[in-house]
């Protein structure tokens, strides 16, 4: 094992133990505070794998902005108590997790034991190349220019949206 | 040096109407009293788009590295967003003022989901084709809730953000394993590929999540739970411009991943698509009977109208390609025609009219009535109107594709939808109650009925107009 | 090749420790002679402890929500100018209109007055 697995380990289990916290906190805040750490070590598993604008777009869009709304959200929905959101037994509830368990199951079987996906033989240097900020970069001035046009429109939209909803006066 | 100036000419109706809805929020920006400059200048760049459309369909091509298909196909389905977006511009008018919601950004709006509709119909490249989706759900979230003071509106926006969004992170699911197991999105390689791809577990699951995705779109059962609430809540104008391009871009989309030749060669998914199919009919005909209040029977009978033209995926061949294009085109006309009726008869607080409040309509507003009567013939797909040709050729294309069993299901269920379709024209003729409120329509408004009523006539008497442009992409 | 980043995990180490610091400095060094007059409640002033869950007027999402979409655009900006030389007009171009674009959404948020409080 290198040094890289290792780490990847250590990452991969702290990302996993908080997600696990950030579901079973009762106060939102809390979770809010473990969705933070969660992003970051997603982040983390960015580096390693060699995608540098991944793991800084994580960081500066969903530990920065994404997690402003979030505080923003529980501000406005006031959950005053958490004792009362009491659970009930619920058979959708018992479907909807038997489903969520079905789908991972699913997944560890893609990613873990079928054939196609189990061979680890390090990193790609040709994956590694595309993920540097660079090789980015002029993707996404030539071959990607077009998309990346259509995402200022699509964020342009959703600047209009957001103040047709929610300003007093148009 | 990758952008060119032929590339933009190159996606002409897509330009136009993106640089019209920028002007549009100029416009709204710099000037206080848009409401009359901004609906003209969307009209205008509309059917600039349209002749734009209209007179490039011959060149076919990609532009922008590959990533947009240029013409024909795109072309075609650019000429039926434009017409759904007119058709809705002119109607909107007269009822968003009704509604005091009448400001430039309605327009920006529309105009900005036209373009996310074009983007999905010339998608060569599953980035863009996911970019217009969302371009065009975004859009659609915010008109939902567009009357801000009404809750029904507000509720629509909510339910149909949450739920798209659900939706959205399938569709998204699925692409990345798509792209995984193929290491391409570009959609005519994936297509490719899956001929030489060992039997591979991520490409199917991949292809499943997608179609959740989409089938979200269309308005699939089981995935349909959002379209009553959201078409009844949201203005009605909207509703129609949602139920018709909405569902015509989604289609557009699912025809070009979901190509005959992907669903002749994978199996599985052929079967998948049969099942939606027939639960959609049948599940939204039969509730489709229940309704009272109308706007909830027609988005009920939209979720059947999906199942109609999903036969015609799952036929998987020319017939039944050719009758989805078709069939698209006429259900623009016609269920716009029927929610732009709708609108002329509602006022501020008299919404969501039942089958009751049109009792003797006939002798009050014998113009109304009669294209009321014209589009609901044209829904059940009574012969001479433009409805009953879509339908026949989807059909016949499910029957040469050996699904016997879907064609009879659509056949069956289509007798039931005529009983709800017709009982609206029986009310409005044979009975004698007025009781309705006096309609308010714009003369814009009028023309846009009167266009969609010939349209659906032109295209039930002369369905081989459309048809053989339709013959020139396959 | 994960020891290139050694240099950014030492920061960050400094950042944290730095803010750790910071806050419990105060407690730390600070001299601490607690009486029951200090602790009180200021005499005219209503009770100091309640819930921290106020509903926030809808203002704070509008500026949140906009927030996010200037974030979003600034994200763009970093690739593009790292390999801007290279990019030549093309990357002009590109990130011209992209600008453009934005900045109409700019205007038109600025003139709808989506940045007043009132």
């Amino acid at each position: 094992m290198t040094a890289e697995t290792v780490l990847f380990f250590i990452v991969a289990a702290c990302a996993i133990a908080s997600a696990v916290l950030m579901v079973m906190q009762r106060n939102p805040v809390m979770s809010a505070i473990f969705l933070i750490g969660n992003f970051f070590t997603i982040a983390f598993l960015y580096l390693i794998l060699q995608a540098q604008l991944l793991a800084v777009l994580q960081i500066v869009v969903y530990t920065g902005a994404i997690m402003v709304l979030v505080v923003f959200v529980i501000m406005l929905l006031n959950l005053g108590d958490e004792k009362k959101l009491t659970e009930r037994f619920d058979i959708k509830k018992v479907l909807g997790v038997i489903l969520v368990f079905g789908f991972l199951l699913e997944m560890l079987y893609l990613f873990g034991i079928s054939e196609e996906t189990r061979v680890y033989a390090g990193l790609n240097p040709k994956a590694v190349a595309v993920g540097t900020v660079e090789s980015m970069g002029k993707a996404m001035f030539s071959t990607y220019l077009f998309p990346f046009e259509i995402t200022g429109l699509l964020l342009l939209a959703s600047i209009v949206g957001a103040v047709v909803l929610a300003k007093r006066r148009l | 040096m990758s952008i060119s100036f032929q590339d933009v000419i190159a996606t002409g109706p897509i330009t136009v109407v993106s640089i019209v809805a920028l002007v549009v929020l100029i416009v709204e920006t710099i000037r206080d009293k848009t409401e009359l400059l901004t609906c003209w200048i969307s009209i205008t760049g509309l059917v600039l788009a349209m002749i734009v459309a209209f007179t490039s369909i011959e060149n076919t091509g990609t532009a922008y590295s590959g990533m947009v298909n240029t013409g024909g196909y795109a072309n075609f389905f650019a000429v039926v967003f434009c017409i759904a977006g007119l058709l809705s511009t002119m109607l909107s008018k007269s009822y968003i003022q009704k509604e005091n919601i009448e400001h430039g950004e309605y327009y920006f709006l529309l105009l900005l989901a036209v373009v996310g509709m074009m983007l999905m119909a010339a998608a060569a490249d599953l980035i863009i084709f996911f970019l217009g989706l969302e371009l065009m759900s975004v859009t659609f979230y915010v008109m939902a809730g567009f009357v801000r003071k009404r809750q029904a509106s507000n509720e629509a926006a909510l339910k149909y953000f949450l739920l798209g969004a659900f939706a959205t992170g399938f569709l998204l699911y699925g692409i990345a394993l798509l792209y995984g197991s193929t290491g391409t999105t570009n959609i005519e390689s994936i297509i490719s590929r899956a001929d030489i791809l060992p039997p591979n577990t991520t490409f199917l699951i991949g292809l499943g999540l997608l179609l959740i995705g989409l089938a979200f779109k269309v308005a699939a059962v089981p995935f349909h739970m959002w379209v009553p609430d959201v078409y009844e809540g949201s203005p009605t104008t909207v509703s129609g411009f949602m139920s018709t391009g909405g569902k015509a871009a989604a289609f557009s989309a699912l025809l070009l991943i979901f190509a005959p030749k992907l669903v002749n060669l994978v199996g599985p998914i052929q079967e998948v698509l049969a099942v939606l199919s027939a639960l959609s009919m049948i599940v939204g005909n039969v509730i489709a009977i229940s309704q009272t209040s109308i706007k909830r029977m027609l988005a009920y009978s939209s979720i059947a109208h999906a199942g109609y033209l999903l036969t015609g995926v799952v036929a998987a061949n020319a017939s039944g390609t050719k009758g989805i294009l078709f069939y698209l085109i006429a259900y623009t006309v016609m269920n716009i025609g029927a929610f732009g009726v709708l609108s002329t008869f509602e006022s501020k607080d008299r919404q969501n009219l039942t089958f009751d409040d049109y009792a003797g309509l006939s002798s009050k507003k014998p113009v109304l009535a009669g294209l009321m009567a014209l589009f609901m013939f044209s829904l059940s797909g009574i012969p001479p109107f433009a409805g009953f040709f879509g339908k026949y050729y989807v059909f016949v294309g499910a029957v040469e594709a050996g699904y016997t069993w879907l064609a009879i299901v659509g056949v069956l269920m289509s007798v039931v939808s005529v009983y709800y379709y017709l009982r609206l024209v029986v009310l409005m003729y044979f009975k004698e109650q007025a009781v309705i409120s006096e309609p308010t329509v714009s003369s814009l408004g009028l023309t846009a009925l009167v266009i969609s009523g010939v349209a659906v006539v032109e295209l039930g008497i002369f369905p081989s107009t459309v048809l053989n442009i339709i013959a020139n992409f396959f | 090749m994960l020891e290139q980043y050694v240099p950014i995990g030492i920061m960050m180490l400094f950042a944290v420790a730095f803010g750790i610091v910071l806050v419990n400095i105060n407690r730390w060094i600070g001299p601490r002679r607690p009486s029951t007059e200090k602790l009180s409640t200021y005499e005219s002033g209503m009770e100091p402890v309640r819930t921290a869950r106020e509903r926030f007027s809808v203002k704070f999402y509008l500026v949140a929500m906009l927030f996010i979409v200037f974030d979003l655009e600034i994200v763009f900006l970093y690739p593009w100018a790292v390999v801007f030389r290279e990019l030549e007009t093309a990357g002009i171009v590109g990130m011209g209109v992209f600008l453009i674009v934005l900045s109409i959404g700019f205007l038109y948020e600025w003139k709808k007055g989506a940045m007043d409080w009132h």
